[in-house]
């Protein structure tokens, strides 16, 4: 909520100059969301300090009639955030243009500058802060809050003060803040629609393109929405330049945390494929089908004529009715699959009668007290011929260096079963509801430690099963 | 004068040429809605009652009505030519297989007067040709009808029979809904008789030659199979026979007696399955005997609906969709159950378990197949606990579901398949218990009603199930330890006073509104809501909640989610409650082996330590970094610019309230080592053992639940209250004041009760609680700076409706889930309340209130 611009270009006051704004005086304009004060701490000579002071109105904050308690008890109300770029480019609307009637020249020098933004939350800790500025030729200094000083173990929080200094036009100085904080923050105050992309492309103009971290400023500024991401990059990597797509590959690898999922999932999804086609499965479900990747290459095998693809979350399912387009299917295709909302918890006769089941990544996901319920669900009553079921190999864990010891890959995840465990688990299912099981290691495996995913098949046995 | 006698339940198939007044004679007997006209239905799809082309679609409107309303077991009159037997056919399906008795009334009615009917008609220009041949067909069918499967055919002829008839509906065989018992239900007797007789004797029957006088107005009720295999088949047929002919006893058929009839009847059976005793034992008698025995049996109704629908008996079970109803498959099923076409490895059938997927509301009472010992499940029970083959002669009494058995005195037969089989099945649950190990996904999803002893139908819409089936699945203990979800509460409406959004006023004010006059004011706890299920020992949790290897209970959160991660910290916790339950001696009180009590648990930061961290303390943590920075600049521009200070006033000010929310949530937060740093307060003791104690009132159970608590001891403590006269000025000054000290000191606020759990006024069920929340304790509710003057004006207009609406269902389901449970209900009728208030929470509502 507060931002202060310090300079030591002689005479310092020629700040109020750039600025519009008497260091005499203080300043209020009324905006949207409340207030803006500005005022001058300091203004002699030697130094000059502008202070913009955000206040605002909590009640403003509410959004959609306030369905959660955050909203509330809100830290919007004190930190730097959407909010100030918005007050910046109102505030100082000629400054962020380069505009100074008074001492034209002054605006297109590079001067002396010290911006002080307090409670500026880093979504990405103090690293982000370092990544973000320092290629735009900023000294940083950043002081972190704690969370609650009379509880340490709470640890740190994710405000900081943070100071910059480098010597630069006050224009370039407000751009970089105006589309800066909200990145480092990860979150607008208003929808973002098309005419962010004009907004970003003029405020980044002369330092965006080049900036190494252009994927996650574009992407974070326009709040992950993927279609104005590209259509941002398009604007500003030339179309000839072969590497955009790449530049896209590289990121998304980096940013892949602990597993590499794209191609470890890939390969789990191709097994499961496979071993349905070798089966010469029909009629298949996919349990825990999430937002539908494996349903996406059922509907491309015509072998599957019926696919029913189930979720518990409802919110899933309306994501892989729009990834699959299934309104916008042909009517044959369309009739081929189906989406239903349901639970591995609870009997459900609508799954009897499949040749296959597919439950990928499912079982992990599930309290150990809950599995006795899940294995009847399955076996017992669904019953389908074909059970094809994968789960992390917990062995695998010590292979990536950034999964700490003793914790999941996961946060979901309830347990992570060795392959022994998975193996005596799947046996005595196999054995009590009649059934054989085989199994298959998922990914490239490890003389050691084994692959990183396991995978069991279960076949309906017969009475001497 | 023509009687027609027809059974309240059937389809009433009417027959006759156009013009031959089958119309008329409907609206004379039957009520409107009970007629389905074929040209009724022609006009709903067509406009035009006698537009021919339409008459495949008005059919098929005209079966599908039938078929909903035979469903619904609605006695159905189709008023239709129906002079072809093609389109009787259908009709005589649609009745099998709703199990309606097929009814046809004929109304043959020479051809000039029905041609004279429909000349006076300006929309019926048939020509006499089509009379002509409708009465053919007419003709043509009269001989085929009982064959085509009507089991009732009245045929009218003439104007004058049709306009004479008096029709009357009696109720089916089956039908003994008046007749209310008590009853004792007694199983497979195969011959049994001398065990048959002590079993009367120990029910309490006189037994004097052959004369049996039941215990005042009790009444045997056999389940069939009397005969076959045992020693004394003729004896024990001769005492059935003459109580069901004094009226002290009734009986149902079983298959073997049907066999036996049969063989009787001198058709072809084949002599197996203890047939031959029966037949040489019966030769030892008075010729005679066998016919009466043969018709006895034949005059036996395959299974009675009794108890005004409460109680169904059949031999070998009743489906819901067949119980009450007539046809051969169900005089089947009735006496040889449903197979599922597979055999087992000695070559008998496979029985398909219909009690399984049993969802009615009658009691079922069956025999049939042998069974080590009675069990309940979904409200049936089969008592054949094989006399025969070893194992005793069993009965039932109804209403009061108690069980007598008295022991076979030898094994008069080896029984087919092993007899009290090695079980395979977990050790030590019961039928119902493995049941309830999985629930059925059509019992929660969809929308619903809910009909609970406080409040008739309350709806879970569809939406709300969707949101509750996602938590329920992946975040909730397993659903058997879920037998209650708390309510939320409401708080008091807005205070009128200027700086206060509540204050103890207004909820005295409502319960003396409607006129309760004594409340409980009880200290609001801020921790985390928790139902702590405890019991004796694990036995005592398989036993009750069947639930193996998770402990002697379970600890869980208002919206069913265990309350530890850390399951040894819960194991250590609940070995604590229990040993204080046995301290104060709650299981020999109560006479139980487990309690369920409502609770707060403490520290607040416990729980809610991402909440807390993500939320409360990060609000803190920039507020005060902001507010630290902000007031620097405003004190250095103070020095020269006198412009700033009503701004640097304002902002001392803010920074001010900021200090006062980050000290409000740090009260409710430490650090939790071990189990000595966590707090329990028990507020209502909600069931034990076979009762629920919602009757008792809010004084009653504080006092109770004041026994677990040892002194010095910090981990369950008793929780203060002060009782207030709502209609006294000075009790209530005094409630107040006591709220006022409570929240200066830090307090969250105090919940006002009834004195009584349940409490009702002109409009049904009062709100059970309301909360009224301390000014320092809303800060981290409606954000640091609310109290501030221009933020607490915007916050005072606050709705309370849906709240309290909200309050009152999720306050019904959960006492009704409670006692549902306290009945032994099976776990999808306790389950359908829970999962009911977990859908109302998804319900939005203003999360302040």
């Amino acid at each position: 909520m507060l931002l202060t611009i310090t300079t030591t270009h002689q005479p310092a006051t020629d700040l109020g100059y750039l600025l519009h704004k008497h260091p005499a005086r203080v300043q209020v304009f009324t905006l949207a969301f409340g207030q803006a004060h500005v005022f001058y701490p300091e203004a002699n000579d030697e130094r000059c300090t502008t202070a913009l002071l955000l206040e605002i109105s909590p009640v403003g904050l509410v959004r959609g009639g306030g369905i959660t308690l955050n909203e509330y008890v809100n830290d919007r109300p004190y930190t730097a955030s959407s909010f100030l770029s918005v007050a910046l480019s109102q505030v100082f609307r000629s400054a962020m243009s380069g505009i100074c009637k008074d001492r034209p020249e002054l605006a297109d020098t590079p001067i002396p500058l010290e911006a002080k933004i307090t409670a500026l939350p880093s979504r990405g800790g103090e690293i982000l802060l370092h990544r973000l500025f320092e290629p735009l030729g900023y000294t940083l200094t950043a002081e972190r809050y704690p969370l609650d000083s009379a509880f340490p173990a709470w640890g740190e929080s994710a405000y900081f003060t943070v100071t910059l200094t480098a010597t630069k036009r006050l224009q370039d100085l407000l751009s970089h803040l105006y589309v800066l904080i909200p990145v480092l923050d990860n979150d607008k105050h208003y929808y973002v629609g098309s005419d962010e992309v004009e907004k970003l492309l003029r405020h980044g103009e002369g330092w965006l393109k080049e900036h190494p971290e252009i994927e996650l400023i574009t992407a974070r500024y326009l709040k992950y929405q993927h279609s104005l991401k590209r259509e941002a990059l398009a604007q500003l990597v030339d179309v000839e330049t072969p590497d955009a797509e790449e530049t896209v590959a590289k990121h998304d690898a980096e940013e892949i945390a602990i597993e590499d999922k794209i191609s470890l999932h890939q390969q789990r999804l191709g097994a499961v494929l496979a071993t349905l086609k070798n089966i010469g499965a029909r009629r298949v479900i996919d349990l825990g089908c999430g937002e539908g990747r494996l349903l996406s290459l059922l509907l491309k095998e015509p072998q599957f004529a019926e696919i029913l693809g189930m979720d518990v979350s409802h919110r899933a399912l309306e994501m892989a009715t729009d990834k699959l387009r299934l309104n916008q299917l042909p009517p044959k295709q369309r009739e081929r699959i189906n989406l239903i909302h349901g639970s591995l918890m609870y009997r459900d006769s609508r799954l009897s009668g499949y040749d296959a089941a597919a439950i990928v990544e499912v079982v992990e996901h599930l309290d150990p007290p809950r599995l006795a319920a899940f294995e009847r669900v399955v076996f017992e009553f669904a019953r389908p011929h074909t059970v094809i079921m994968t789960t992390p190999n917990a062995e695998y864990n010590v292979k990536w260096e950034s999964l700490p010891a003793g914790k999941f890959r996961h946060k979901d995840h309830r347990f992570e079963w060795t392959r022994a465990e998975f193996q005596t688990w799947a046996q005595g299912i196999a054995e009590r509801f009649g059934y054989n099981v085989r199994f298959l290691p998922i990914g490239e495996e490890d003389a050691v430690v084994g692959a990183p995913s396991q995978m069991g098949v279960f076949v309906l046995g017969g009475i001497n099963g | 004068m023509t009687q027609i006698t027809i059974p309240d339940f059937a389809l009433v198939v009417l027959v006759g040429a156009s013009g031959s007044g089958k119309s008329t004679f409907a609206r004379t007997h039957f009520l409107p809605t009970e007629v389905i006209s074929s040209d009724f239905c022609r006009g709903l799809v067509s406009d035009d009652e006698n537009d021919q082309a339409a008459t495949q679609d008005a059919f098929d409107v005209l079966h599908t009505i039938t078929a909903k309303r035979l469903n619904r077991m609605k006695l159905t009159v189709i008023d239709a030519t129906n002079v072809q037997q093609e389109a009787r056919k259908h009709l005589i399906k649609l009745a099998r297989e709703y199990h309606a008795l097929p009814v046809t009334i004929v109304l043959d009615i020479p051809d000039r007067v029905c041609f004279e009917r429909n000349q006076q008609r300006p929309d019926r220009n048939f020509g006499m040709h089509v009379i002509q041949r409708q009465r053919r067909d007419l003709k043509n069918s009269l001989r085929s009808l009982e064959r085509e499967g009507f089991r009732h055919v009245f045929i009218l002829k003439g104007e004058e029979e049709v306009a004479a008839v008096q029709l009357e509906r009696e109720p089916l065989w089956n039908n003994r809904k008046t007749d209310h018992g008590p009853f004792d239900i007694i199983g497979d007797v195969h011959g049994c008789y001398d065990e048959l007789i002590s079993l009367l004797s120990e029910l309490g029957y006189q037994i004097e030659n052959d004369q049996v006088t039941p215990p005042s107005g009790r009444k045997a009720l056999f389940l069939g199979d009397l005969v076959d295999r045992g020693p004394k088949t003729p004896q024990v047929l001769k005492l059935v026979m003459s109580m069901v002919e004094a009226g002290t006893a009734l009986c149902i058929p079983g298959n073997h007696d049907n066999k036996l009839m049969r063989a009787l009847r001198g058709r072809k059976v084949q002599v197996t399955h203890g047939l031959a005793e029966s037949l040489a034992q019966l030769e030892a008698e008075l010729p005679g005997f066998k016919t009466q025995v043969a018709d006895f049996i034949d005059s036996l109704v395959s299974h009675y609906v009794l108890d005004d629908g409460k109680l169904v008996v059949a031999h070998a079970g009743m489906k819901e969709s067949m119980a009450g109803r007539a046809s051969g498959a169900v005089r089947e099923f009735a006496l040889y159950g449903e197979t599922t076409g597979e055999t087992d490895e000695f070559g008998l059938p496979i029985r398909y378990n219909w009690a399984a997927e049993y969802r009615g509301t009658a009691t079922v009472v069956y025999g049939h197949t042998p069974i080590p010992e009675p069990e309940w499940l979904n409200r049936t029970i089969n008592i054949d606990t094989g006399c025969v083959f070893g194992g005793a002669l069993t009965a039932l009494r109804y209403p009061e579901k108690e069980l007598v058995s008295v022991p076979a005195l030898h094994t008069y037969a080896e029984p087919m398949r092993q007899f009290l089989p090695p079980e395979d099945r977990a050790p030590g649950l019961t039928s119902q218990q493995q049941h309830d190990d999985v629930l059925d996904i059509a019992d929660v999803i969809g929308k619903r009603l809910v009909d609970t002893r406080l409040m008739k139908n309350i709806i879970v819409r569809e939406e709300n199930a969707i949101a509750a089936l996602e938590v329920m699945s992946r975040f909730a203990v397993n659903p058997k330890w879920l037998i209650y979800l708390p309510p939320t509460m409401s708080p008091a409406e807005t205070s009128k006073l200027p700086d206060l959004l509540e204050h103890p006023a207004e909820a005295f004010a409502y319960y003396r509104e409607n006129g309760v006059p004594n409340v409980i004011c009880e200290e609001k706890h801020m921790g985390s809501r928790a139902i702590v299920i405890v019991c004796r020992d694990e036995d005592a949790v398989r036993a009750r909640f069947g639930v193996i290897g998770e402990g002697i209970g379970t600890v869980y959160t208002r919206t069913g989610r265990p309350f530890f991660n850390d399951k040894a910290l819960e194991a250590a916790f609940l070995l604590h409650i229990r040993d204080s339950v046995t301290r104060a001696d709650l299981w020999g009180e109560f006479e139980t082996d487990w309690l369920a009590l409502d609770c707060e648990l403490m520290p607040w930061s416990a729980k809610a330590q991402e909440l807390l961290q993500t939320q409360y303390a990060a609000v803190g943590a920039a507020g005060s970094g902001a507010m630290h920075e902000a007031l620097a600049v405003l004190e250095q521009t103070t020095t020269h610019n006198s412009e700033i200070h009503a701004l640097r006033e304002r902002y001392q000010s803010r920074a001010g309230l900021l200090q006062q929310y980050i000290e409000a949530y740090r009260r409710y937060c430490w650090e939790v080592h071990s189990l000595d740093d966590l707090r329990l307060a028990p507020f209502h003791l909600l069931a034990t053992e076979g009762k629920t104690h919602v009757d008792k009132t809010h004084l009653w159970h504080m006092e109770t639940l004041a026994k677990l608590v040892t002194p010095g001891d910090n981990r369950l403590f008793a929780t203060n209250y002060k009782m207030v006269d709502v209609t006294d000025m000075e009790s209530q000054a005094a409630g107040i004041h006591w709220w006022a000290e409570l929240t200066e000191s830090g307090g969250e606020g105090m919940v006002v009760k009834p004195l009584d759990f349940i409490a009702s006024g002109r409009r049904g069920v009062l709100q059970p609680a309301i909360k009224v929340r301390g000014r320092e304790y809303l800060r981290i509710i409606y954000g640091p700076e609310y109290s501030a003057p221009d933020q607490i004006a915007q916050l005072r207009s606050r709705g309370l409706r849906a709240k309290r609406s909200l309050a009152l269902r999720e306050f019904a389901l959960g006492i009704e889930g409670l006692e549902r449970f306290a009945r032994h209900e099976p776990l999808r009728r306790v389950h359908e309340c829970v999962f009911g208030v977990l859908a109302l929470e998804s319900e939005p509502v203003d999360p302040r209130l």
